[in-house]
């Protein structure tokens, strides 16, 4: 065994410091403010410019939150893997499992019954996925390719068995569901909308925002808000949630100091899963009006991606499922004029990350934003609108630009894929 | 001259015998550690430091021996035990989570002596301001520099109340000033009565800090003595052994032409500081240039420079007439740098893959490996048995996996190929570790037959039977800068290993 | 270890997981109250002959597949996007054959090419994003699917004709078609023509990975990337040099069908090869056989379990839920053999050393 002591030891060395200021984590609190206030301004401005008023009606981001939740829930689900060290690419089929364990239970049972037995369908992917990988030291990603073969064949094939003979169902969708209760806030939800309507640059937009929270907001949406403050009090503020965040950072050293890694891990698995699950259930019983074949749509990744773009924290975690599912909504209600005017944000951005890589010298990565900035830009002005065929595909579209934007700046759990294996400290 | 021992000891090891596979770790070892006081455990790599420190923390079980704590004898089935006996260790490699704090580092698995919120917050400032670490809990470990980690692994052995703390060559990593810092802390917690186990290399240090020392020289204690009564010279004696390794009484084979030629090379790390300093060294065809020095002072910069591995921040790198500071590694390599390098699992070999394959690794653009873009398996499997028979490689076949061969023959196997590409330039690092000593001989006879034929070698090894034995010319490389040149033929055990350690070449009066 | 020893233990993880999946299988036929008797009739009966062309036919496709995973698996590269790489690929052959800009077997042969090209680059995009961006090749492969599958079907809105209820692109002429291969006596069905490129893919990509130093770099770099560093591999250029030909091979995918039965791109065409090719590529453990046999099974089973439906009452879905059960326990015992393999290993050679005179204690580690 080497031991060479010295800048390429993982650990032995570290970059030598200033004394001084030591970087304290941002509090994710104050991120997710700026984030969004940033979107508010940058929404506000495009819609007074390119005239498209429908993209910050309160229709429009009532839509998004409610197609944000499935996505931050799966996203959810995957920071406590990762945060374990384990990449759970199962979340997608996990998720199908959540959606067909809501269309039965909910239909026989109730919307509770329904909640609870999709996240347990959800759990027992998320303790297949734990089994193969931490238990026989499967490669991450393979195994969760493998469960999406498994959840997406063995969903189809319940469907049948499941709804076939039920009135209102069929082979590949359940019967329409009975949704959770849901609530508002009568006299500021009215007062609010009023508000939006009038073109109020900014002060509309932001009267748009309290309209969407407070009129018609369902239960499972306060459940999974919820789930997300109760991730971050666990996994931040107990003991439990330190160890299990230092089988993802460090196993070798959470063994040294007598963790039983092996344990936390499957648990962080199967709690993944089962958060997949109740995305599931959101997607069927709130978002959707019962299970279909296929609901899912690639969410489970896009998820990943909002968890990837939150680095691996709830609130970022938050802020990008925001960001995904107001790209969702917009394209399924107005289409093509509200994914056009979009596009003036998206060349906003683009060149100012353009300029922002050209203040870090790196000239060639600017020429390469600024270039694709101004391509977007061009596109916008010619075009009045987008055709349908692309605005299917916004929310990946979106995904991939900032994961392409964002991917470098972000750390994600030091340890976070690796095969673990006891006994391999010090 | 050992001090009678007039209170129980703290710790005592009593006839320690530890055997691995093919290797007598430690035999007939007996140390005796007087509480409150700074013990240190000096020796060479491999003298079995390590090995007997890890047995005390419970990590390894003796096969021999007896250790008591407090005048009891003890047994300890995993560190658990030994926390439990009031034992801490900081290893040579830290166990630290990046990403989390140091209070999340210090209170991970003892969650439950102090909380992790305000009671454990302020525990740990406790015990920081009363030795002096100036640590604060809510900072991230990434941001921590060497020495300031190196505390939080003394933190975490203090948090968990251990009296005895046993420190793994702790000053490898670290430049002067915190070394100092770091002696400072160590008399704090003297004073408060802990006693220390510091196991080193560096005299100097060894002999400013300590107040007993033990020796220890291939697995068996040799020596215990006060500092006030010795030299870093009587040390470094007792260290290496008064045997001289003979060198070479043959013929020089040292030629005019230049093979390799490094003129102010320096190397940084990610963060900017500098590995290597203005290293400049010159190698002819039929020379080899022994770098000795103790691992961690550059060596492996210099070696991952000169193949190409490691970009150089400053200086240049020829080759034949050749500036190659610009090529990458594949070109070195072809043009001739045959490369041993010291971690033969990580750079060396395919594990998975046979003999015959790994033959090709790292001449993937000469014969007999290649023909064209063609992979020439006869010959690769062909050229491997020549290998396996003149180097003496015990396998099953060419067909066996390297991995399932023993680290003295991948060694083998690795020098035989390496010596094969008729390289003009051979970067050899560590060659005969793990390797016994038949082996050794073996392959320092190929070494010193290619010579004969014009090879030009830079041997880095922290071996000084193989630095003397092997070498035309020696340079000792310490903190990232080579010293001097020494003649094989004339220098000392002593200066060398003064050299090596900054014990200075001197003789000194103790301070 | 011996030759036979190597063998049996090779072939005893896919033996293990079919079991396994065999076993799932029933379980959960018999948990929902089917009849497991009448699915393992239907599936284990004997094709007719026109069925076992369809096989051999979707044998071929799916090996394509497969071998454009397993390019991008041997080098630790997870190149999910084969489905989207393959729609962009099977469009833009199309669309170029239909433009017949060229006479006859050159038309097919460039439109050939031009899949191949198209495939790559879709596959590019990914491999760029991973070494200028970090990104990580897993998400935006999958992302690129979808996106694939909006920007192909906008171009077939734009570029297609309408034929009947359908949109396709222009019809091939017929002196592009390739004709198909008689391959049972007196069946009329025919094995497409172009199934044979899945023979030369799979010769190419044996040969490539095994006999050439590119292929050797890129094991090498798959196995152990600092090795491969050491040895002088330019990691970077080998992620983008592999998934391209990953995106090559994968515009193939679509090339049989297209030269041999529809001759046109349209909206029937086939969805999920792709992620099936994966899977076979993942049963296969990467090797040419192993993948053949891989997508001779899965193609087997697809096609047996049409027939579930309308004779046993069962819905063929249940088929896709055997396939993944096939994917996870083959990989898991795969894992349990590798590891069992170098624990035999090691002994072996440690007991043949053993006995060969001892050549004295190591110097110390």
């Amino acid at each position: 065994m080497s031991t060479v002591a010295g800048a390429s030891a993982p650990g032995a060395a570290g970059p030598p410091q200033p004394v001084g200021a030591a970087p304290r984590r941002s509090s994710p609190r104050s991120m997710l403010w700026v984030w969004l206030l940033l979107g508010l301004l940058a929404l506000a401005s495009a819609r007074v410019l390119s005239g498209a008023d429908d993209i910050d009606s309160p229709g429009t981001l009532g839509a998004a939150l409610t197609l944000a939740i499935p996505i931050a829930l799966a996203g959810l689900g995957g920071l406590w893997s990762e945060r374990a060290g384990v990449v759970n690419i199962g979340l997608e089929g996990m998720m199908i499992l959540g959606t067909l364990g809501a269309g039965y239970y909910t239909f026989h049972f109730g919307v509770w019954a329904g909640l609870l037995g999709a996240m347990a369908f959800g759990a027992i992917g998320g303790l297949l996925h734990g089994t193969a990988t931490v238990v026989f030291g499967v490669d991450h990603i393979v195994s969760g390719v493998a469960i999406n073969i498994i959840a997406a064949g063995a969903a189809a094939f319940l469907a049948e068995v499941f709804f076939s003979g039920l009135p209102g169902g069929g082979p590949t969708q359940s019967p329409a569901l009975p949704n959770a209760p849901s609530f508002g806030v009568p006299i500021l939800s009215g007062a609010a909308s009023d508000l939006a309507t009038k073109d109020w640059f900014v002060v509309s937009d932001a009267a748009s925002v309290v309209a969407a929270l407070t009129t018609d907001m369902s239960a499972f949406t306060l459940l999974a808000l919820a789930a997300f403050a109760g991730t971050y009090w666990v996994l931040w503020h107990t003991p439990f949630g330190l160890r299990l965040r230092s089988c993802g950072e460090s196993p070798t050293a959470a063994e040294t100091l007598g963790v039983n890694v092996y344990r936390y891990k499957m648990i962080a698995v199967t709690a993944s899963g089962a958060l997949a699950g109740f995305a599931g259930c959101y997607l069927a019983v709130v978002a959707s009006s019962g299970y279909a074949n296929g609901q899912t749509g690639g969410r489970g990744y896009i998820g990943l991606a909002a968890m990837i773009f939150g680095n691996w924290r709830p609130g970022g975690l938050l802020t990008g499922s925001l960001l995904f599912g107001y790209t969702d909504a917009a394209r399924l209600r107005s289409g093509g004029e509200s994914v056009h005017a979009l596009l003036l944000v998206v060349a906003a951005g683009l060149l100012v990350f353009a300029l922002w890589q050209l203040r870090r010298a790196r000239a060639a990565h600017a020429v390469g934003f600024a270039v694709a900035g101004g391509v977007v830009l061009f596109w916008f002005l010619a075009t009045d609108t987008i055709p349908s065929d692309f605005t299917q595909m916004t929310p990946f579209v979106a995904t991939l630009l900032v994961l392409a934007l964002f991917s470098q700046r972000l750390r994600m759990p030091a340890a976070d894929g690796q095969r673990y294996r006891r006994g391999e400290a010090g | 001259m050992s001090k009678t021992v007039t209170a129980t000891a703290a710790v005592r090891l009593t006839d320690i015998a530890k055997r691995f596979p093919g290797v007598i770790a430690n035999h007939d070892v007996d140390v005796t550690i007087t509480p409150g006081t700074v013990h240190a455990l000096v020796g060479e790599n491999g003298a079995g430091k390590s090995t007997l420190m890890k047995i005390l923390y419970g990590v390894q079980k003796p096969d021999d021996g007896t250790i008591s704590v407090g005048g009891e004898q003890v047994t300890f089935a995993s560190p658990a035990d030994a926390i439990s006996q009031g034992i801490g260790m900081v290893f040579q490699h830290f166990q630290l989570a990046d990403n989390l704090t140091v209070l999340e580092n210090v209170v991970l698995g003892a969650e439950k002596l102090h909380g992790i919120k305000q009671q454990a917050r302020d525990e740990i400032e406790r015990l920081s301001s009363a030795y002096g670490f100036g640590l604060d809990p809510e900072e991230l470990v990434e941001s921590l520099g060497v020495g300031q980690r190196q505390r939080v692994e003394i933190l975490k052995v203090l948090y968990r109340g251990a009296r005895i703390i046993i420190l793994d060559e702790p000053t490898a990593v670290l430049v002067p000033q915190e070394v100092d810092a770091l002696f400072a802390n160590l008399r704090e917690l003297k004073r408060e009565g802990h006693t220390l186990v510091f196991i080193s290399h560096k005299l100097d240090e060894v002999l400013a800090v300590a107040d007993e020392i033990t020796v220890l020289r291939r697995g068996t204690t040799v020596a215990t003595v006060e500092p006030s009564s010795v030299t870093a010279h009587d040390l470094a004696e007792l260290m290496v052994g008064a045997e001289l390794p003979s060198p070479s009484t043959a013929e020089s084979t040292v030629t005019d032409e230049v093979v390799l030629d490094v003129a102010g090379l320096r190397v940084d790390d990610a963060a900017g500081r500098s590995l290597l300093h203005e290293v400049s060294l010159r190698i002819h065809a039929g020379e080899v240039l022994g770098i000795a020095g103790v691992e961690g002072n550059g060596q492996t910069e210099l070696v991952e420079a000169v193949i190409g591995m490691r970009p150089a921040a400053a200086g240049s790198v020829a080759l034949g007439g050749d500036d190659v500071t610009g090529w990458d590694t594949r070109r070195r390599r072809a043009a001739g740098i045959g490369y041993i390098p010291e971690d033969r699992h990580r750079h060396g070999l395919l594990l998975g893959a046979p003999l015959w394959e790994n033959r090709i690794l790292g001449h993937q653009t000469r014969p007999p490996s290649t023909r064209g873009v063609w992979i020439n398996r006869p010959g690769a499997a062909e050229d491997s048995q020549r290998i396996v028979e003149s180097y003496d490689v015990r396998t099953p076949g060419v067909d066996a996996n390297a991995g399932a061969l023993s680290g003295g023959n991948q060694q083998k196997f690795i020098v035989g190929r390496e010596m094969s590409g008729d390289p003009v330039l051979l970067v050899a690092a560590h060659p005969t570790r793990g390797v016994d000593v038949g082996a050794q001989a073996a392959i320092w006879d190929q070494i010193r037959a290619a010579r004969r034929q014009g090879l030009a070698v830079l041997l880095v090894s922290a071996d000084l039977d193989e630095v003397i034995g092997l070498s035309d010319t020696i340079r000792a490389v310490l903190r990232g800068r080579l010293t001097d040149e020494f003649d094989p033929q004339t220098v000392t055990p002593q200066e060398l290993g003064a050299a090596m350690t900054g014990a200075g070449t001197q003789p000194q009066a103790q301070p | 270890m011996s030759r036979a020893r190597r063998l049996g233990l090779t072939l005893i993880a896919p033996l293990i997981a079919v079991v396994a999946a065999a076993l799932v299988t029933s379980l959960v036929l018999l948990g929902v109250g089917e009849s497991v008797g009448e699915f393992w009739a239907v599936v284990l009966s004997v094709p007719s002959s026109r069925l076992m062309v369809t096989i051999v036919n979707n044998a071929s496709v799916l090996y394509l597949s497969g071998l454009a995973a397993a390019i991008g698996f041997r080098m630790n590269l997870f190149n999910i996007g084969v489905e989207g790489q393959y729609r962009v690929a099977t469009f833009a052959g199309a669309y170029f054959a239909g433009l017949a800009l060229l006479p006859g077997v050159l038309n097919t042969l460039v439109a050939i090419g031009v899949a191949m090209a198209a495939g790559a680059a879709w596959a590019g995009i990914a491999a760029v994003l991973r070494v200028t961006r970090g990104v990580s090749e897993v998400i935006s492969t999958i992302m690129l699917n979808a996106i694939a599958g909006g920007l192909v079907a906008f171009l077939l809105r734009e570029l297609g004709e309408q034929q009947g209820q359908i949109r396709r692109t222009t019809t091939i002429p017929e002196s592009a078609w390739v004709p198909g291969i008689p391959l049972i006596p007196g069946e009329p069905s025919l094995v497409y023509g172009l199934a044979l490129l899945a023979l030369v893919a799979g010769v190419g990509y044996a040969v490539v990975l095994n006999r050439t130093r590119f292929g050797f770099d890129l094991r090498a770099t798959g196995a152990s990337e600092t090795a491969a560093v050491a040895s002088g591999v330019n990691v970077k250029r080998m992620t983008v040099a592999a998934l391209l030909l990953s995106g090559a091979v994968a515009g193939l995918i679509g090339m049989p069908d297209l030269f041999g039965d529809s001759h046109a791109y349209g909206s029937t065409i086939q969805v999920g090869l792709g992620f099936t090719g994966i899977a076979v590529a993942l049963v296969g453990r990467n090797h040419p056989a192993g993948i053949a046999l891989g997508a001779l099974i899965f193609a087997f089973l697809s096609v047996q379990s049409n027939a579930l439906g309308i004779i046993a009452g069962i819905s063929p879905e249940i088929v896709a839920v055997t396939q993944g059960v096939v994917v996870l326990s083959v990989v898991i015992a795969y894992e349990v053999v590798r590891r069992y393999q170098l624990r035999i290993e090691q002994t072996e050679v440690a007991r043949a050393l053993e006995r060969e005179p001892a050549a004295g204690s190591e110097v110390g580690t």
